[in-house]
């Protein structure tokens, strides 16, 4: 069945697989009455059994709400945090700074849009490996079909201040025998000995460790879209609680304008234009 | 790291004495409030701002009625809908057009469908073999992304049956605008296309081809179609926000997964 007899179908109701609540009566998630399964459960815990459908081990929760910890940093010279700062001093609300810098956050050269291809490269790079290949096979391979290692290498600095920190996390949780984890460390040290001097960044890291969970690319995605929450917050404070318009002024000067010069506007309105 | 922002597009002169208050702005060189104002239309504004020439007459007049054509989706469209669910609930505007925007960006109508539909332009021309073997699909570079792949050749009604009235109204009324080659090929060939598809052309596919013949690459056409519907999810929204949320429709629930314990899944 397919076209308008498929649609009418699907008019007027909602078909959930993931719940939904009866109004006066309960709410389920998954299949689980919210209130009773997660009766003394952490928000990450119903977060991530929300995208995977699977209760992860308290040890795993905390992973997982170390890796968003150690990178709410409150600057808000970052790009997605700039967003929420600037909603700040224009004086708009809160929600709109948060979620726009969220929106934000889903970049090309961090964070939402880098999330999916570093998942996919180390789970890809894993049954290469146990299949037989070599980490130079895989990281020449791809490198001759993209033009960089997703995960590896940071926009900003080479160097990961995050990264020290979140490994001593991992030691202490005992997730550093991952086979994911261990291979992302692995092809870490080839590309940093080699002549990429690439290093593997927060999200190569962090897709690796989740992948070690049993994380698909797209569950990795979904999970990360929060991972810079915690330092928007502050950044939207800071701002709305000083003067007004005092983020990043910009003086005309700090505009370097290397366009056309200046000239006149052909006059006309284009319905004269066309009737001529 | 500098502290300048570079621009082709705009240029500002400052007032002699506060160099963050604007004497003079410039786009692309014209002088906006002391020459352009009267002068030029929205649709003039917006071609220059993207191409950073003035648009023909021609082309002006194509990109104004394209921006009639695409004001408003209509209530049951889902980025219109998304509009509405932030009007009945009473957000903020803004919340209201971010809603609007999240759901209209996708590949079913949305702005993602037009990129996609122009870049298969740039890549088939006005080529009814190369559309034959692109339309086969995939439609998209396999790439791993935050994009799901798409369902549907970008141009196409996925759950049409025919070719819809407005839609050739639309496409007849752009080609005659049109300065070619893309709209009027469209028009020609458009049985075609669809007899390759099974499918009929939407107003998205009607949209792509005018982008195309306003020479808007696959990036500005897919950002500019978003600005475009936004008039109508505005307008919805704040319908809806004087009707209140009772006079809105919730809709029935219905379960598909049967209960079952969470507590006992344990981890893979």
């Amino acid at each position: 069945m397919k076209g308008p007899d498929f649609l009418d179908q699907c008019v007027g109701k909602l078909r959930s697989s993931v719940g939904g609540f009866v109004p006066g009566s309960h709410a389920t998630l998954r299949g689980c009455d919210l209130h009773e399964e997660f009766r003394d459960a952490v928000w990450m815990d119903v977060f991530v059994y929300g995208i995977t459908g699977r209760r992860l081990t308290a040890a795993q929760l905390r992973l997982l709400d170390t890796i968003w910890a150690y990178t709410s940093y409150p600057d808000s010279r970052l790009w997605n945090n700039r967003v929420a700062a600037l909603a700040g001093t224009t004086r708009s609300t809160g929600v709109l700074a948060m979620a726009g810098a969220l929106a934000a956050s889903e970049a090309a050269i961090f964070g939402g849009g880098v999330y999916t291809a570093a998942a996919t490269f180390i789970q890809r790079a894993l049954q290469a490996i146990t299949s037989g290949a070599t980490i130079e096979q895989v990281v020449r391979q791809e490198l001759d079909s993209r033009r960089g290692i997703a995960g590896y290498g940071r926009p900003l600095t080479s160097k990961d201040e995050r990264l020290a920190p979140l490994r001593d996390k991992v030691r202490r949780l005992g997730f550093e025998d991952g086979a994911h984890h261990k291979l992302a460390l692995e092809i870490d040290r080839y590309l940093d000995e080699g002549r990429w001097r690439l290093r593997i960044n927060y999200v190569g890291y962090t897709a690796a460790l989740v992948s070690d969970l049993g994380f698909s690319p797209r569950d990795y995605y979904l999970y990360g879209f929060s991972a810079f929450m915690g330092g928007m917050a502050p950044c939207y404070l800071d701002a709305v609680e000083k003067t007004e318009g005092a983020l990043f002024p910009i003086p005309c000067e700090h505009v370097y304008y290397f366009g056309q010069p200046p000239r006149a506007w052909p006059s006309g309105s284009p319905n004269d234009k066309l009737q001529e | 790291m500098t502290n300048q922002i570079r621009s082709k597009i705009w240029q500002e002169d400052p007032q002699p004495d506060n160099h963050f208050a604007t004497r003079i702005a410039r786009c692309h060189g014209f002088d906006v409030y002391g020459d352009m104002l009267g002068k030029a239309t929205w649709a003039e504004m917006i071609y220059l701002l993207f191409r950073g020439e003035p648009p023909t007459p021609r082309a002006a007049k194509l990109l104004d009625t394209l921006a009639l054509a695409l004001a408003n989706p209509g209530p049951r469209d889902a980025s219109v809908h998304a509009a509405m669910c932030g009007g009945t609930s009473g957000t903020p505007a803004a919340a209201i057009l971010m809603a609007s925007l999240a759901v209209g960006a996708g590949q079913y109508a949305g702005g993602r469908e037009i990129l996609l539909a122009v870049r298969a332009w740039a890549e088939c021309g006005c080529h009814l073999q190369a559309w034959q073997g692109h339309l086969a699909g995939p439609w998209a570079a396999p790439t791993a992304s935050a994009w799901p792949a798409p369902e549907h050749p970008p141009g196409f009604d996925p759950h049409g049956v025919s070719t819809t009235l407005i839609v050739e109204q639309a496409l007849a009324c752009l080609s005659t605008l049109s300065p070619g080659p893309a709209l009027p090929w469209l028009a020609a060939q458009r049985r075609e296309l669809e007899s390759l598809t099974g499918l009929p052309l939407s107003l998205a596919g009607v949209a792509a081809a005018a982008f195309v013949d306003l020479e808007f690459s696959a990036e500005q056409a897919e950002i500019l179609y978003l600005i475009l519907r936004l008039p109508g999810a505005a307008a919805h929204a704040l319908e809806q926000m004087d009707f209140g949320h009772k006079k809105f429709p919730f809709y029935e629930i219905e379960f598909e997964t049967k209960p079952v314990s969470a507590i006992e899944e344990q981890p893979r």
